[in-house]
């Protein structure tokens, strides 16, 4: 059985549909890739499966199982303690994702006390366990520390912990990369996916770089204005991506071996197939 | 980058210094003032009017900054005056702060109907003329300590809520707002100890800020006889009554008007050397 399963979830700002009958499945442990262009929704996803969707969003439709359970019919209080026990964060821009004026230290020792409701000596004890565990060197200073003394990566060394911390049994990760240099990126990825492969945990991964995707992940979704196009195993989706637009996205991908370093879009006439097809699903299921 | 960071913070240190220590006297001096007043602040004697200060030909040693036209003695007035400025400032300034940090916060964060209901309040309130508004409210409360303390906090707590929900606004969309959402903080919770440390550095300015304001809205209501009774010295007073004399007795209205403005310069200039104080990134 799946530990997180969208069935048909649909969201709308307004009129104006993010989500359309979006349908996924992560498995225990499995680490699956959310893959789309900018507005196609894929952090939309992350976000009403932690529930922190922005309040203009409403959902209209379909369900969200984590480990069972409909969180979509569970009154507030209980989905908020569900989803702290059982899912984490880890955030796209480390620079906001922790609170400035307050030391590293308590910021994630607090998620024990507050998730476990562990003693405050032993979440220490913890924590500086697991910052050892992400390589932060001289841990027990960094938790004196504010956020601003730190350098990005190591703030999202320190995030990556903070997400781990709880033993939650989902992460999702929305583009945890993106706002690092290249150098660092690497180190953080490989770290994300060690620290996954020794937890076990289950994580769904926010990105638009299908390089990132090939070497982290094992299944992925390939998302186009809130719509699902293609639900496929990563091996296949290199091989022979079955969407038109997915082999388009494919093809747009940069590569080292490009004659004059050309960058390729994905094409109009690909987008505009996309768009009609999304507009006869609207056509079928007005509202 | 660190030479930089050493001169801003000396700005800062020589700022919080010559601001404190004003306001530091000032608490002293109203504290003290029975002590130091060389006079009864109420005391009249005709004989002894419009004396002119210590340095001037004429001046009688028991006035060292001369006497107004009733023969009260200008220096042990303005000490007494302190009394009154500070006791406005501190009570008014902390209640405006409180009430209306409080419901900004409020406002910014939860949003939805609170935010509508607290929004649409500011708009309307804001919409009074606010001297107007004080003097209405004297009018109909009486004159006395606690109806300016209640004037100020009524005209001038939108200051603090507009600006605190923008604040809160702003640090609710950080992503360590959703960390902690995630996390299955409560909403409270996440306001109290995520938001407020975050807004706390503008709420200390404007705190700041606004007890420049009390004085000088004190003085003001003073200045138009609407303050305490007649008979306690304060500041806007002497100055109205200085002013009837200007020609004949400079000194009445100069003196409180110097010390008024020195302690209002003095609290904005400890709001903005706090604020710094308190930003992690120059600390």
């Amino acid at each position: 059985m799946s530990f997180l399963k969208l069935e048909g979830l649909s969201a709308q700002v307004g009129a104006l549909p993010i989500l359309r009958d979006v349908s996924l499945q992560v498995e225990v442990g499995e680490v699956r890739a959310l893959v789309g262009e900018s507005g196609a929704g894929k952090s939309m996803i992350g976000k009403a499966i932690l529930g922190t969707l922005p309040e203009a969003i409403r959902i209209t439709g379909g369900s969200i199982h984590l480990d069972g359970e409909n969180l979509l019919a569970m009154a507030a209080r209980e989905r908020r303690h569900l989803i702290g026990a059982k899912a984490a964060l880890i955030p796209q821009d480390p620079l906001t994702a922790l609170n400035p004026a307050r030391r590293v230290g308590p910021q994630i020792t607090n998620r024990l006390v507050d998730i476990l409701g562990w003693r405050r000596k032993q979440a220490q004890a913890r924590v500086i366990e697991l910052l050892d565990e992400v390589h932060i060197p001289a841990p027990e200073r960094v938790m004196r520390a504010y956020p601003h003394e730190l350098s990005g990566g190591m703030r999202q060394r320190i995030l990556i912990a903070s997400a781990f911390a709880a033993q939650p049994r989902l992460i999702v990760a929305d583009e945890p990369t993106t706002a690092l240099d290249v150098t660092v990126q690497k180190q953080i990825l490989r770290l994300i996916r060690d620290m996954q492969q020794r937890h076990g945990t289950a994580l769904l991964f926010v990105t638009h770089d299908l390089g990132v995707v090939s070497k982290l992940c094992q299944s992925m979704t390939v998302l186009y204005g809130g719509k699902v196009l293609e639900d496929t195993t990563v091996d296949e989706f290199f091989q022979s991506p079955a969407h038109v637009y997915s082999a388009a996205l494919l093809a747009a991908t940069p590569k080292y071996t490009d004659p004059d370093g050309s960058l390729m879009s994905v094409p109009e006439a690909v987008t505009r197939s996309v768009e009609a097809e999304i507009a006869a699903h609207d056509h079928r299921r007005p509202g | 980058m660190a030479d930089g960071r050493a001169a801003a913070k000396r700005q800062i240190n020589s700022r919080l210094w010559l601001s404190g220590s004003w306001l530091l006297l000032l608490v002293i001096a109203a504290l003290a003032a029975p002590l130091l007043a060389p006079q009864d602040p109420l005391a009249q004697d005709l004989f002894a009017s419009r004396l002119p200060p210590l340095w001037q030909a004429g001046a009688d040693p028991a006035y060292p900054l001369g006497s107004d036209s009733l023969g009260r003695d200008v220096l042990s007035r303005t000490l007494y005056g302190a009394r009154i400025a500070l006791v406005v400032a501190l009570i008014a300034g902390s209640c405006t702060c409180i009430l209306g940090a409080g419901l900004g916060l409020v406002a910014g964060y939860y949003r939805g109907w609170a935010d509508l209901l607290i929004s649409r309040f500011i708009e309307i309130w804001m919409a009074f003329p606010p001297v107007l508004f004080a003097i209405l409210l004297i009018a109909v409360m009486g004159t006395g300590l606690t109806s300016i303390i209640v004037a100020i906090v009524v005209i001038d707590w939108t200051r603090f809520a507009r600006v605190i929900r923008a604040e809160a606004m702003s640090q609710s969309a950080m992503d360590y707002v959703a960390s902690a959402k995630v996390a299955g903080r409560k909403r409270f919770g996440i306001m109290v100890v995520e938001i407020l440390p975050n807004v706390l550095p503008t709420i200390v300015v404007l705190l700041t800020l606004e007890m420049g304001i009390a004085v000088i809205v004190e003085a003001i209501l003073s200045f138009v006889n609407l303050s305490i009774s007649t008979d306690d010295p304060t500041w806007g007073s002497m100055i109205a009554e200085g002013r009837a004399s200007i020609h004949q007795s400079w000194w009445v209205l100069v003196f409180p008007l110097i010390t008024l403005f020195l302690t209002v310069l003095s609290f904005s200039q400890l709001g903005e050397g706090l604020k710094d104080h308190f930003d992690p990134v120059l600390r």
